[in-house]
């Protein structure tokens, strides 16, 4: 394994994202290429889980749009990331907050981390 | 065809200038040492020998100590013989990652990974007997028909059947060089090679032309 580490560190990683993690509310501001045009899509939503290291290192995010929930996983070294913005400081105390998935209405709430 | 022995180190992937994430698998390249040059005169074809990866001495018999004394190089585990090198090489030269970077594709050659005595659901991906009810009781990964009945009253040669899966020598063809990185003899080559991590591998050059 630590041989594969090597190896990756010859693909450059971009640290200048804001330091986010899991319970907090971020939006994705996400490039999509429709035939030769590109255009900024934003995903805005609570961070469930962060994974991976290095260059394979994932996040999800989740949103309800209307009712239904909806979750996505970015990698956070693609290059299609424009920005990520931080919306909310949330107060959890798991690094995967995936019971979130069963809650909702007031309960899906997250208390805010006032600093 | 031209080419070096190394060593399967895992997968990973990465990002290409388009932003397509491409799965890469990470091959320790090299170096090599030439260990003899088989000519047309003396050994009837041409060839050169290869040797990488080290041995401790006391590992070796004294018979290969004294084979890898004439090249120079202490003692190695693994060693083979590759044809189609045009450069003319001598006993003693190293060959690195490098001598890849005019390449675009690669072949790979390793044994791949052993699972057993397998049945031919697994082995050959048979569909068995999906049905739990309408008369099945006991068939459900069988092969089902093996051949007609009175003629030809035999099983013809060839049909597939549950045996050993996995553990063959298997060649990949034409996988893609993402990145070479000659500082370390390592190469990112793009989809999956035969094998384990930490297995020998054979990287050819293909030469079809």
């Amino acid at each position: 394994m630590d041989k594969l580490k090597v190896a990756e560190s010859f693909f450059s990683v971009n640290n200048e994202y804001p330091k986010f993690s899991p319970g907090d509310t971020i939006t994705v501001h996400y490039k999509i290429r429709e035939g030769n045009k590109e255009r900024i899509q934003q995903f805005r939503g609570v961070v469930l889980q962060r994974r991976g290291s290095g260059i394979n290192e994932t996040f999800t995010v989740r949103k309800m749009s209307g009712s239904i929930g909806v979750e996505r996983i970015f990698p956070l070294q693609s290059p299609f990331i424009e920005k990520i913005e931080i919306n909310k400081f949330g107060k959890v105390r798991r690094a995967r907050i995936f019971y979130l998935r069963k809650l909702t209405g007031k309960k899906a709430r997250i208390q805010e981390k006032r600093i | 065809m031209p080419g070096l022995i190394g060593k399967k180190i895992g997968m990973t992937s990465v990002f290409d200038k388009d932003g397509n994430n491409i799965p890469c698998t990470v091959l320790q390249a090299g170096p090599c040492v030439v260990t003899q040059v088989k000519t047309e005169e003396t050994d009837g074809y041409d060839a050169i020998q290869l040797a990488y990866d080290d041995q401790k001495e006391k590992k070796s018999t004294k018979a290969m100590i004294g084979h890898f004394k004439k090249s120079g190089t202490p003692p190695k585990r693994r060693l083979i013989e590759l044809k189609g090198f045009v450069r003319h090489w001598k006993p003693g030269d190293i060959i690195t990652v490098e001598y890849f970077k005019n390449d675009i594709w690669l072949d790979v050659t390793a044994q791949s990974k052993g699972k057993g005595f397998q049945g031919v659901v697994k082995k050959y991906g048979f569909r068995g007997v999906n049905d739990a009810t309408h008369g099945q009781h006991n068939r459900a990964r069988h092969p089902g028909s093996m051949g007609a009945s009175s003629y030809p009253s035999r099983v013809f040669k060839g049909m597939r059947m549950a045996g050993q899966t996995g553990n063959k020598t298997v060649k990949i063809l034409n996988l893609k060089i993402v990145k070479i990185i000659p500082e370390n003899n390592m190469i990112f080559l793009k989809g999956s090679v035969p094998g384990s991590k930490g297995s020998y591998v054979i990287i050819e050059s293909p030469d079809r032309t």
